[in-house]
């Protein structure tokens, strides 16, 4: 639903990067996509094609990681993955939880020309 | 080939805006909260519940977002010493507000007039979650009609929130709602949070709410 604008500070942050390293082509773009952010990696890609349309970013391939969910108890400072929606402490059953992972979206790396 | 590091966060953009906006209103000294909720939880209501309280003592400014229409201008500008208003339908995203169009709205409004403002975010308990606006507070509103489930089914606008108001508690004899759970599960979450049971409708736990952010505001000066 709002991956347009994401996508866009995609574009422009590669953009940006291959200028700085002065290539000519942005051949892959390894993105990190935590399971807990709002953001879905179709609708990117959807979108990437129409926005790099014509600058050096065009015709580059979107690598997807998916960042798991990770919580930690705060009670016994369990770290786990949850496994599903409901989330309890699979060693004490608490539901006292931070998240500590699956937030993630940045831009790792990229492979240039 | 070259590979090349980039380790750069994607919401940098919105995050740097939401920065500048929070310098500018801090410049003027207004206390800024973003308010969040599903559709019809009780945004609006709870603006005009917090303007009838705290006109007096505060002068307040707000922002309502919304996909379209100025019906929710309409309904606070009688108490607000100011309103903007956006419409998200023709912008690039429609879910959410986001820092560029709020750092406009901020543009238009007369921040040195202003204590308290009041952003209202669009309807929804997904989008907002992901962009910060440059806000002091973040306050959810969940409503009994829709189910105590709400933080386990969408636990990150409730992770992030520094207050969480739970409207409608008038409708406590009609629906299936344990407060108990709801409040579990968000205390679970987020340990630190604020939470307010209130009536939008009559005006039960208005005070506390009031009261904790009259505090909040008295604080940051």
């Amino acid at each position: 639903m709002h991956e347009l604008g994401i996508t866009e500070s995609i574009v422009n942050i590669a953009l940006d990067k291959a200028r700085e390293a002065q290539a000519n082509k942005i051949t892959k773009i390894y993105l990190v996509v935590g399971e807990l952010s709002g953001f879905v990696p179709d609708c990117i890609e959807f979108y990437f094609d129409f926005l790099s349309k014509d600058s050096i970013a065009e015709g580059a391939m979107l690598n997807f990681e998916l960042a798991q969910a990770q919580l930690r108890c705060r009670d016994c400072s369990t770290v786990f993955c949850p496994q599903d929606t409901l989330w309890n402490c699979p060693k004490c059953q608490s539901q006292s939880l931070e998240i500590t992972g699956g937030r993630e979206l940045y831009i790792e790396s990229m492979e240039v020309e | 080939m070259k590979k090349i590091e980039v380790v750069r966060n994607i919401l940098e953009a919105n995050e740097s805006i939401a920065a500048q906006n929070q310098r500018l209103l801090d410049k003027h000294k207004v206390f800024a909260i973003n308010i969040m909720s599903s559709p019809g939880a009780g945004k609006t209501s709870l603006i005009l519940q917090t303007m009838a309280r705290l006109k007096d003592k505060l002068r307040i400014g707000v922002i309502e977002g919304d996909v379209a229409s100025t019906l929710d201008a309409e309904k606070v500008k009688d108490g607000a010493t100011a309103v903007a208003q956006i419409n998200t339908r023709n912008m690039l995203e429609s879910c959410s507000l986001n820092a560029n169009m709020v750092s406009h709205a901020l543009n238009s409004l007369p921040l040195k007039n202003i204590d308290l403002l009041l952003i209202e975010n669009v309807g929804n308990l997904i989008c907002p979650s992901e962009f910060v606006l440059g806000e002091h507070k973040r306050v959810v509103v969940s409503s009994l009609p829709e189910g105590d489930d709400k933080p386990i089914k969408y636990p990150m606008i409730f992770a992030d929130a520094d207050a969480v108001v739970i409207n409608k508690i008038d409708l406590l004899p009609y629906v299936d709602f344990d407060i108990a759970s709801f409040q579990k599960a968000l205390q679970g979450l987020n340990p630190e949070v604020k939470i307010f049971l209130v009536s939008c409708k009559t005006g039960a736990g208005i005070e506390d709410w009031c009261s904790w952010l009259f505090s909040e505001i008295k604080a940051k000066r």
